[in-house]
């Protein structure tokens, strides 16, 4: 899968990055400030994700059904493709035995959409979270050591990311979540063990850069050892590009989970928007037209992977100036 | 060509080849983890003692992991595959050699597609850089490659497919007029083929265009900074002529080798839009081999895939190399 922010980790249209002077940690911060200052649509990523994550927490608490359990009428059975209340027959509901109040209707076989939809913000931000930190501090730390010490190192290093290439992205997490236990935590591991690449280049070669500036020799001058060298005179200055790639890879882990539960390798007892996808395409949804089943967990997932885009798009305009709007 | 380039091509190659036989390694353990014997869903539960034996050594599966390892190893080499579970009588070659040829036609006309677009897009968003048009622009940009392809695919599907009933919801073809295709060339010949390729083949596109639009931009911004752009400018030639015969063409290098490693990962991508659209290629494939646990099929397939990025990665590196000067000159001060 290719990133937004290179094609194999090029830095993006090869601008030069800006280096900031100052101490680490405030530079950092500043760093982080002017992102969400100056682009108002990486301010919106933020405010989409805070979203998602408050409708996640609260989730038993929002969702009126539990996902999973088919709803009965008074016969005792299921309430089988109820229609959202504001599309159904009035009427139709008290005929079957049931209160219709369903913001977005019923499965095919009783559970409530709406309340799967909830749920599903769960296993998403989870998988996107904890695969782009995954990704960022393995990319990171690979980029750090490629790119400083050179030599054996950095060929061991860069040929693992030229394997980590050359492996097909779906396919390799599709077969490691079929062999393994089908659980959301499989996926991210596998698709950390792939994506950590591009970050890895990229950081390597603005190390390359950063290794040669004069605060570098002095630390070294002055008896710094070599991962005092690293951690803290080096990885600050390039930790906002980590931050970049993270917020990308936060939008690919979110959209390679949907894929591969679409697929129907995730785990059944975790309700996620890949998953719900999957049970209106099986169950004919398409067929029936059913767009309140259909089109809600696609535009969640559209809109928490825009989120990831736009902070990552905000980055990239402020640590590669030449790419602004002009 | 100097013999630089030929030393550094030369590197690369032997550098892809290295790449590969890891994979085919790893690849080797992974499907070692696979969660019950590789013959478990083949092995009847009536066969007796000596025939389940005798099918173990068949597949050398009763061998040491080191011998087990070689007989994988020399078999790859000389491209036998081994015989699939699910199909009865087929080797594993003979499904994907089937299949091959359908995903590089979705494949390429998609990327074909998308990067024509794509490019002439980024040039106009470049052009009109800070308009209410290139905003929505890329913004409509960012959503086509934010919203899973299969979704679209899904909502495609509906309208044009089931509520308009335009277009063919799945596969290639009717089973009757497919048993009338003897070649590949008939294939191609046939409208009916087309036109079940044009939906999964918008789908694709839609996703694939973004790349080459986002990129192209990107370059055309950094390259209308550039002295020779203002150059052209001043020497009175029209706007036209400067974006497209001088910025453009320039720009053009990176989308270059985008499109050639684009060609790679969507043939190992394409798994999700051949599964909405039940387009018999190498993505589906594999998926319903790794469903119905047919081991051999689901490794052939994850092969011929990695196959085809690894040598698609290394086209892309001899054009960078050849296409970028600077690249060029580095390599040939590391061999000299």
């Amino acid at each position: 899968m290719q990133q937004e922010a290179s094609v194999r980790g090029e830095p993006p249209g090869k601008a030069k990055m800006e280096f900031r002077q100052g101490s680490a940690l405030r530079q950092l911060w500043e760093t982080n400030l002017e992102v969400f200052q100056r682009d108002k649509m990486a301010l919106f990523g933020l405010f989409i994700f805070a979203v998602f994550a408050i409708v996640a927490v609260f989730a038993p608490q929002i969702a009126p059904n539990d996902p999973l359990t088919p709803l009965k009428n008074n016969e005792g059975d299921w309430i089988k493709d109820a229609m959202p209340y504001w599309l159904a027959q009035p009427g139709e509901d008290e005929a079957e035995g049931y209160v219709n109040n369903f913001l977005l209707g019923t499965t095919n076989i009783g559970r409530d959409i709406y309340s799967q939809l909830i749920h599903g913000s769960r296993s998403a931000l989870l998988v996107g979270f904890s695969a782009a930190a995954a990704v960022a501090v393995i990319g990171t730390v690979v980029g750090l050591l490629a790119g400083y010490y050179g030599g054996w190192v950095d060929a061991i290093l860069m040929r693992a990311a030229d394997v980590a290439f050359g492996i097909p992205f779906i396919p390799f997490i599709i077969v490691v979540s079929a062999f393994l236990d089908p659980s959301i935590w499989n996926v991210v591991v596998a698709m950390a063990a792939l994506l950590w690449r591009d970050t890895g280049r990229v950081i390597r070669s603005q190390v390359l850069v950063i290794k040669e500036q004069a605060f570098v020799s002095a630390a070294r001058v002055s008896g710094a050892s070599d991962l005092r060298i690293i951690f803290v005179y080096i990885a600050p200055s390039i930790l906002p590009l980590s931050f970049l790639y993270g917020s990308f890879a936060i939008a690919w882990a979110i959209l390679t989970e949907a894929s591969v539960s679409f697929l129907g390798f995730s785990d059944p007892e975790t309700i996620s928007w890949g998953f719900m996808l999957q049970d209106a395409f099986n169950s004919l949804a398409l067929s029936r037209e059913a767009f309140y089943w259909i089109v809600p967990p696609g535009l969640c997932i559209m809109l928490t992977v825009m989120a990831g885009f736009f902070i990552g798009r905000g980055y990239e305009e402020v640590l590669f100036p030449r790419l602004r709007r002009m | 060509m100097s013999r630089g380039v030929a030393y550094y091509i030369l590197g690369r190659f032997l550098q892809s080849v290295m790449v590969l036989w890891i994979i085919v390694t790893l690849l080797f353990l992974l499907f070692r983890l696979a969660p019950s014997n590789p013959l478990a869903s083949y092995i009847d539960t009536t066969f007796t003692k000596q025939q389940e034996a005798a099918l173990l050594a068949r597949f050398g599966l009763d061998k040491p992991l080191g011998e087990q390892y070689i007989i994988y190893l020399v078999n790859l080499l000389k491209l036998d595959l081994g015989d699939t579970f699910s199909y009865s009588g087929k080797t594993v070659l003979d499904i994907l050699g089937a299949d091959l040829p359908n995903t590089i036609y979705l494949t390429l006309t998609s990327l074909l597609l998308a990067y024509a677009v794509g490019v002439l897009g980024g040039i106009v968003m470049a052009a009109m850089r800070g308009s209410a048009f290139e905003r929505i622009g890329t913004t409509f940009t960012l959503m086509t490659r934010a919203a899973p392809q299969f979704w679209v695919g899904m909502l495609l599907l509906t309208f044009f497919a089931f509520q308009w009933k335009l277009l063919p919801s799945s596969g290639i073809g009717p089973p009757m007029v497919r048993y009338r295709w003897e070649t590949e060339w008939d294939k191609l010949m046939s409208p009916v083929f087309w036109r079940h390729m044009i939906l999964p083949t918008f789908t694709l596109a839609l996703y694939l265009h973004g790349l080459p639009l986002l990129l192209m931009r990107s370059n055309m911004l950094e390259v209308l900074d550039q002295d020779y752009v203002t150059m052209s400018r001043l020497a009175g030639y029209s706007e036209w002529r400067v974006m497209i015969q001088t910025a453009a063409r320039n720009a053009m290098l990176p989308v270059l080798t985008a499109l050639t490693l684009g060609i790679g990962y969507s043939i190992g991508g394409n798994v999700v839009i051949e599964h909405v659209f039940s387009w018999p290629g190498l993505g589906r494939t594999l998926v319903r081999a790794v469903q119905q646990a047919d081991y051999p099929l689901a490794q052939g397939a994850f092969f011929l895939i990695a196959v085809i990025i690894v040598f698609m990665n290394f086209i892309a590196d001899i054009l960078y190399s050849l296409l970028d000067p600077r690249v060029g000159a580095s390599a040939q001060a590391q061999v000299s």
